[in-house]
């Protein structure tokens, strides 16, 4: 994603915190870790929710099972995008039917993701109850979707660009504002 | 890596990159077989056509699951009850189909160059299912996703491809692209039917099959094409499977835990017998798996979307 630097969002202390309170309210609103699971959706869900994981399971002792999931096979979008997206494994090695899936991804923005994601979660089982857990949430819905836990709110305009850099993928732990090059 | 092609004809177009792409994009297709609810939204209201103008029960059945768990439509174009019957032309056929708007030609002939002369006539996509002894990409391609699978790579590793080369479209295309990846190919057969042609890819050829299997990490039989022998090509079908014939006795050879692959349908007794075809060395039936997945990887990756990077 290109852009030019303008803000500096969130630093490794600050996703640190987000990270660590999100796993205390999804503990805290689900009354425990019964019958809880994480999907990270790719990329930048995965090592998301692999945090979340780690964190509950220090304060909790109960290590939830994790998914990944990959929704390019249900983007609305692949008939009119100009670069094909490439494919990645879903993997969700346990049954879904009856069970809470906290979604987890990165940033929440048109929605659109989170749509694709729940069609691909649905398509594996009936789960009791969906929520959504996002580390920024931007703004610009475009479907009546919202998220259940948020790391931080940050009001964008649609010419910037929100970079979540992640030390598992990006190796380095910060979220920019970017302006897109015109 | 960007997918930049319309049409799938043959292996020789693609780069080592470009195949290894495509066994990458099957790799979660496979999972999706594996579900319990395989459907997905992906090509809604995308056309599918699966035109086979000789028979195939593997090949059709598996370009038509594949496309349909993609959520595309298929339509059948079965010879027996076309206008082909009453005389049309290929040519014909292929504007026929043009004028529907379909998306994707599935084609198998046999006539060799059938599919490309589809594709140049075609806006549509066209994946090669087969054309007369010329090539059959997707069968390599399952072939390759199924070796990657059990074998781990390609490179450096024995691969002995035995049988009928001399008909065999499937030979062609794995030797094509198996070069490609690197491994080392043999091609084993009679005389009569294992063409000198061959060595330009730059494969060993050999009339003695127990002098190449020591050493073979894969052996791939070939179906004897009974239909398409002339008289003459070998003395008996006998002695053919007596010296060309793989058994689990023969397959001790290798001194190894080989794999045995064979792209059906099967002659039992004659190229392969029933005690390997069926024992756990044999992955027969799991090419077939292997099959949907990376033709349902090839149907995404032509009419999947990302039209910006196709150049041919």
């Amino acid at each position: 994603m290109e852009g030019i630097p303008k803000n500096r969002i969130m630093d490794e202390d600050g996703i640190r915190r987000a990270i660590s309170r999100i796993s205390h309210e999804i503990v805290e609103k689900n009354k425990g870790t019964k019958d809880l699971l994480l999907i990270g959706i790719r990329t930048r869900g995965v090592p998301l929710a692999e945090r979340i994981q780690k964190r509950i399971a220090e304060f909790e002792k109960v290590t939830l099972p994790l998914g990944l999931l990959d929704i390019t096979l249900y983007r609305d979008d692949l008939s009119t995008i100009d670069v094909q997206p490439v494919l990645h494994e879903t993997r969700v090695p346990f049954s879904i039917e009856g069970k809470t899936v906290i979604l987890v991804d990165d940033v929440l923005f048109t929605g659109r993701t989170a749509r694709a994601a729940l069609d691909a979660l649905i398509d594996l089982g009936r789960p009791q109850k969906i929520q959504l857990a996002v580390l920024i949430d931007r703004g610009h819905r475009e479907l009546p979707i919202r998220a259940d836990y948020v790391g931080k709110n940050v009001p964008t305009s649609r010419r910037e660009i929100v970079s979540v850099c992640l030390q598992e993928t990006d190796g380095r732990d910060e979220v920019l504002l970017l302006e897109k090059k015109s | 890596m960007q997918w930049r092609h319309k049409d799938l004809l043959d292996l020789d177009t693609l780069t080592a990159e470009e195949i290894r792409h495509i066994i990458k994009t099957a790799q979660p297709m496979k999972e999706i077989l594996s579900r319990p609810m395989k459907k997905l939204p992906t090509l809604r209201g995308k056309n599918v056509v699966l035109l086979f103008y000789e028979s195939s029960t593997r090949t059709r059945t598996s370009f038509e699951t594949a496309a349909k768990i993609l959520g595309a439509d298929t339509t059948n174009f079965s010879v027996a009850v076309s206008s082909v019957n009453k005389g049309e032309s290929l040519l014909d056929t292929a504007k026929t189909l043009q004028a529907m708007n379909v998306d994707l030609v599935i084609v198998r002939h046999s006539s060799s160059g059938a599919a490309e002369f589809l594709a140049n006539v075609l806006e549509a996509g066209v994946i090669n299912g087969g054309d007369g002894q010329h090539a059959h990409p997707t069968q390599a391609l399952l072939d390759f996703y199924t070796l990657q699978e059990k074998l781990g790579g390609f490179e450096g590793k024995k691969i002995v491809i035995v049988g009928d080369i001399l008909h065999s479209r499937v030979a062609r295309s794995n030797v094509l692209g198996l070069k490609k990846l690197g491994a080392d190919v043999t091609l084993v057969g009679p005389p009569t039917l294992l063409p000198d042609e061959m060595k330009y890819l730059g494969v060993k050829l050999s009339y003695d099959l127990d002098k190449e299997l020591p050493g073979a990490d894969a052996v791939m039989a070939l179906r004897l094409q009974l239909e398409r022998q002339q008289s003459g090509l070998f003395p008996s079908i006998r002695e053919y499977s007596k010296l060309y014939g793989l058994s689990l006795e023969r397959l001790k050879k290798t001194g190894k835990k080989t794999i045995v692959m064979h792209p059906g349908p099967m002659n039992r007794g004659v190229e392969i017998m029933s005690d390997l075809a069926d024992s756990v060395q044999s992955v027969i039936e799991e090419q077939v798996t292997n099959g949907v997945a990376v033709r349902m990887a090839l149907i995404y990756l032509l009419i999947g979307g990302g039209t910006g990077n196709v150049v041919d």
